[in-house]
């Protein structure tokens, strides 16, 4: 199992819920972030002052899934988030020890 | 750029257009003059259109500047800003009542040049008959209570983010009774400023230049905000501060128009020349920021609202429309000028500009309001109708309130700052005002 955790556009998330979906997907776990990469922040102006807003809002998605599906899963997220534009985000894949369906006692794979 | 630039060459060519008639004197009006000098009656719509007025110039503070204000701070003062103009609302409400409205427009007998009576202490004397002009009293008093209400609690904008509340309730008991009522006494109450032929239809220096200036000795004498210049200040909602901007131009026909203290002519021509001032004065702050900003802002256009309120309000009833363009156009430029360039330039930390908008649109107003005065309209001739001597009796109003404004609050906030303590600590001021003052917080 793998946990694959993207960081993409706010406006992007319903198509690449969508996409995850297409797949078979059955959940995933969406935080409202804030942050920067090559895109840094921008400027702010308030009657003449000005401020640098350093950290962005952007939505993590966090979505774990079987080994066999990694690659899909990437691919669609890739394909739905993309705009071209610098600030499109970045995706991340760790290993996952387990899983446990809270109210079944299921584990593993099943428990996805 | 350059089709802006052709836009604004349009505007500028149509102002032109407008000044080469503005030289046409305006129609007569003499219905107002005839009217003037009849034996006190009531008057049944004079006193329903004034009801009326005194709730909307009531709704210009709750809630339309607690919003404007607590929608333009950070999100740890919201709640702290606006409980100061609710607060501001109920003590001078109290203190009018007891003894700052005898003060204002009772006379004051051999110092009635200066200041009130005491004749209406605790309203004394004030029965459901009484009547002050062909209207109730208790309507005049109540009306008039609405603009010592608004009247220091835009100075909140001045001292935002950093005033105890303590020093506040100390603060604005002393400011109605020793700033507010000797000013509109001057002004309005049979004093000085009036016998000398000032003209101040609505306010523009009892109420903004007063507040105004009191804000700046505020601003200088609490000092910046920890922070100011390098924190990142920008405004917690600005939606709350556009509704609020928007409830403050709705309940300012009230403020301009109900100053007719009648529902008649004067009172329609002050509400058609407000509504024109302000939407000239929105654009004109919109176009400035746009060509040195590049951005036309949303906090920028209600400002230039605001300003142009503020400039109209001594005006409202003696220029005609013509007039009122040319007053909002230069106050929503020169309100600009003094909350960016001239702001940085000096230093200062008026934190939601009340000086910048209110002294400076006020003082715009007044003194343009010695320019463009019709005599047709309000009785006076300015400037352009052969009357140059208005622009400086103007400015010997404005410079009387700066004078009594200015020194006076400064008395007041040695006097708080020794009971009380005027700023709030350090901590308490990064933390935030909602839960250190109040125990309340927005999630």
């Amino acid at each position: 199992m793998k946990l694959v955790m993207a960081i993409i556009k706010p406006f992007k998330l319903d198509e690449v819920r969508q996409a995850l979906t297409e797949l078979g997907l059955q959940g995933m776990t969406v935080t409202e972030v804030k942050g920067y990469g090559r895109q840094k922040g921008h400027t702010e102006i308030y009657r003449g002052a000005e401020y640098a807003v350093n950290f962005l809002p952007k939505i993590k998605i966090e979505v774990v899934v079987p080994a066999k599906m990694v690659d899909k899963a990437v691919d669609a997220i890739v394909a739905a988030a993309k705009t071209g534009q610098i600030g499109d985000g970045k995706i991340f894949v760790v290993p996952v020890e387990q899983t446990v369906r809270i109210r079944t006692g299921e584990t593993n794979e099943s428990a996805l | 750029m350059t089709t802006l630039a052709k836009y604004l060459f349009g505007v500028v060519a149509a102002f032109v257009v407008l000044a080469l008639y503005h030289v046409h004197p305006a129609l007569a009006q003499d219905e107002a003059a005839a009217a003037a000098e009849e034996v006190a009656k009531l008057d049944t719509g004079d006193t329903a259109w004034m009801l009326t007025s005194t709730a909307l110039v009531l709704m210009m503070t709750i809630p339309g500047l607690a919003l404007f204000y607590g929608g333009m701070v950070r999100k740890k003062n919201v709640l702290a800003t606006v409980m100061q103009s609710f607060a501001t609302t109920c003590i001078v409400t109290v203190v009018w009542m007891v003894i700052s409205y005898s003060l204002a427009f009772q006379d004051g007998g051999a110092m009635n040049a200066y200041i009130g009576g005491m004749e209406r202490f605790l309203l004394h004397g004030m029965g459901s008959d009484t009547l002050s002009g062909t209207i109730p009293e208790s309507v005049f008093m109540t009306f008039q209570m609405t603009f010592a209400i608004i009247t220091p609690a835009l100075i909140c904008g001045a001292f935002a983010d950093r005033m105890k509340f303590s020093a506040l309730v100390i603060f604005m008991i002393l400011w109605s009774i020793f700033i507010y009522a000797p000013i509109a006494h001057w002004v309005w109450g049979g004093g000085f400023l009036g016998s000398l032929g000032v003209l101040d239809f609505a306010g523009g220096t009892v109420v903004h230049i007063n507040a105004g200036v009191a804000g700046l000795v505020c601003a200088l004498f609490l000092g910046k905000r920890i922070g100011y210049g390098t924190e990142n200040m920008a405004p917690y909602n600005l939606v709350y501060a556009v509704i609020g901007a928007s409830l403050l131009w709705v309940g300012w026909f009230g403020f301009n128009a109900g100053s007719a203290v009648a529902s008649n002519g004067s009172a329609g021509m002050a509400m058609a020349v407000t509504q024109i001032a302000t939407a000239t004065a929105a654009l004109a702050w919109m176009f400035i920021e746009w060509i040195v900003h590049k951005k036309p802002s949303v906090l920028g256009i209600i400002s230039g609202a605001v300003a142009g309120l503020v400039a109209i309000t001594p005006a409202s009833g003696f220029v005609d429309p013509v007039g009122s363009l040319w007053i909002g156009a230069a106050a929503g430029l020169g309100c600009f000028f003094a909350a960016t360039t001239m702001k940085k330039a000096i230093g200062y930390d008026d934190s939601l500009d009340a000086f910048g908008v209110h002294a400076i649109g006020g003082i715009i107003g007044a003194l343009l309001t010695g320019v463009f005065a019709v005599k047709a309209i309000g009785g006076t001739p300015g400037l352009l109708e052969g009357n140059p001597g208005q622009v400086l009796t103007q400015l010997e109003g404005i410079i009387a309130t700066i004078v009594w404004s200015g020194v006076g609050t400064f008395v007041i906030l040695i006097i708080t700052n020794i009971l009380v303590g005027v700023r709030v600590s350090q901590a308490v001021e990064i933390e935030g005002l909602d839960i250190n003052l109040h125990g309340e917080v927005i999630q």
